[in-house]
């Protein structure tokens, strides 16, 4: 078993000669966290500087900000699903003055890139968040959060390749910074929205953020979900972010980060295999605070001894894998 | 100073397991982690079959506030209600946890000479038994259960005077907890009250307490998927305005700051 069985020790064994080249940043590994998965202000709570130390992930990822502050969804915000969960939290957080005054200062601390992620739900609010956002040393790169109703049509601004490219056209001007966009699955054809991202300037897409889903409160009927509907990660979407980030990645040439289900170096493996640059932990990061650092070290031992590495192709097999390198 | 936990996930073998009545009692090594303090909790998985169980659950760790610690030894009390703890009553000694924590802020000290008035019940035995261990005065304890089988998890609890009160009858008071509580507290309001289990209990205690203008603090529980922070899932709205997370801001909070228990 290649794994470190407790701590985010393993990462020092990465090596400080392991670079990875995502958008014009050096990252010591391919392994991020998906926005939303990991609250680093939170974690050095819980567990201290050693979060500093150890850092679980290359690059560190925001989670939401928006222009106003949010309290979130009421609770239930959680549903266990089958292998994996439903969450409907609603994008908490301070808004941008707040992330800009107390966030971003703490953020900074963190031992890798910052991607900050903004949403808006017109193009002027997600202008108005770039620009804020791109004046800020601290943040290597921008990551927009696209599934969010345009208010004009009503429906997802990342559902749709004519909203997405007017979008990104709007914003791509304001920052030299790398701009990623990340992509719903709740569409038809994400590989044309990620073509209409690419064909406005986007560095890189990121893929696949939650799907849509629900659950009912058997006992005493109705949704039991505060929000109502919600979104599905972990385990179970794996094979759905795989033939995704698959079609993607042969529809466009930018860099492609590839998530769903992650939880461990065969899952990221697989996603590197079928053209993602990147690979960012969601769910797993719930049930393993370092599971950055230990896909990191499981990714590392399978491509040591499998390379060199080919790109697949989606006709062929899916590649076998080492499942168990997985401890838990 | 909040004791921290390790960074990341453990494993702790079980030494022993007990049965208490209705609950089991969980004792694991534990070399790594430092003693924790009562309220404080950890995140508890299984590390083989963990998954594969009733609609393929459970897949999440599951929060469990400590009983007891010792050097190298937790115990957690916990009983089979549920795809998760189903999983965990089911344990041998030698099979391991995954743990991580000890995680939150846990109780507070009662101040202005106030006296530790300990209420709760059911599952939420333990972060009180905890704090009567901490406290080490021996204070009152009030608890309530549904019936004689449950009622043994009382035996975990060190206070000076344990009074129980069942549903059924069949031990101690019939009826609420919070009926003892409120006696109590018509008899001697300079206490401050430390209150774990059910939310509805949990509801009553902060009531009367109110009504009563005895400061309390609650022992929170929610579903949680992480315990660290990281998924928002675990909120509680509070009186100011929003919501806090119980893993990070509780478990323990004071009730003033809640206009009520959801």
């Amino acid at each position: 078993m290649p794994t470190a069985s407790s701590g985010c020790r393993s990462a020092r064994r990465l090596g400080a000669g392991a670079v990875i080249e995502f958008c014009g940043l050096r990252l010591a590994h391919p392994i991020i966290n998906g926005s939303g998965t990991f609250d680093a202000i939170a974690a050095r709570r819980a567990f201290g500087d050693a979060l500093l130390a150890d850092f679980p992930f290359s690059a560190f990822v925001s989670k939401t900000i928006t222009l106003q502050a949010r309290t979130g969804n009421p609770p239930p915000r959680l549903w266990e699903a089958q292998a994996g969960m439903i969450n409907s939290i609603g994008l908490p957080n301070r808004g941008l003055d707040g992330y800009l005054e107390h966030d971003l200062p703490q953020l900074a601390q963190l031992p890798v890139p910052l991607v900050t992620n903004v949403m808006g739900s017109t193009e002027d609010e997600v202008a108005r968040l770039v620009e804020a956002v791109d004046a800020r040393a601290e943040v290597a790169a921008i990551e927009l959060n696209v599934s969010c109703p345009n208010v004009k049509t009503g429906l997802d601004i990342g559902a749709d390749p004519v909203s997405l490219a007017a979008l990104v056209r709007a914003v791509r001007p304001l920052t030299r910074k790398p701009l990623i966009v990340k992509l719903t699955p709740n569409t038809a054809d994400v590989a044309a929205v990620a073509q209409a991202a690419e064909s406005e300037g986007a560095d890189a897409v990121s893929l696949i953020n939650t799907l849509r889903a629900m659950a009912l409160d058997r006992r005493r009927g109705g949704l039991w979900l505060g929000g109502g509907t919600g979104g599905l990660s972990g385990p179970a979407v794996r094979s759905v972010a795989l033939a995704q980030v698959a079609a993607v990645a042969r529809r466009v040439a930018i860099a492609v980060v590839g998530m769903g289900g992650v939880a461990h170096g065969g899952h990221a493996n697989d996603l590197i295999s079928v053209g993602a640059r990147l690979v960012a932990i969601g769910t797993e990061n719930f049930r393993d605070p370092c599971a950055g650092t230990r896909i990191a070290s499981e990714l590392k031992s399978l491509q040591i001894e499998r390379s060199p590495s080919t790109t697949m192709n989606e006709s062929e097999p899916r590649p076998e894998v080492d499942v168990n390198c997985a401890d838990s | 100073m909040r004791p921290i936990a390790p960074l990341g996930r453990r494993r702790g073998a079980v030494t022993r397991v007990e049965e208490v009545g209705a609950y089991r009692v969980l004792h694991v090594a534990d070399a790594r982690g430092p003693l924790p303090a009562a309220g404080q909790f950890y995140m508890l998985a299984t590390v083989r079959g963990w998954g594969a169980g009733e609609d393929e659950r459970p897949y999440l760790p599951r929060a469990f506030s400590f009983l007891s610690a010792d050097a190298g030894t937790l115990r957690f009390m916990l009983e089979d209600v549920g795809p998760g703890t189903h999983r965990l009553a089911g344990l041998q000694t030698g099979e391991e946890l995954w743990l991580t924590g000890p995680l939150g802020e846990g109780f507070r000290p009662p101040h202005d000479g106030r006296q530790a008035l300990l209420t709760g019940g059911g599952v939420g035995v333990p972060p009180l038994a905890a704090w009567a261990r901490q406290l080490g005065d021996r204070p009152l304890a009030l608890l309530g259960f549904r019936d004689r089988v449950h009622a043994a998890g009382a035996r975990m609890l060190d206070a000076a005077q344990v009074r129980v009160a069942t549903d059924d009858g069949s031990v101690g008071h019939h009826g609420l907890v919070t009926e003892l509580l409120a006696a109590q507290l018509a008899r001697d309001r300079h206490a401050v009250v430390y209150a774990c289990g059910p939310p509805p209990m949990l509801e009553a205690v902060r009531a009367l307490c109110s009504e009563h203008d005895v400061p309390a603090q609650l022992a929170l529980e929610a579903g949680m998927a992480c315990g660290f922070g990281a998924c928002y899932g675990c909120v509680v709205p509070v009186r100011d305005g929003g919501y806090v997370r119980i893993c990070v801001d509780g478990p323990v909070l004071d009730a003033d700051r809640l206009e009520r228990v959801p």
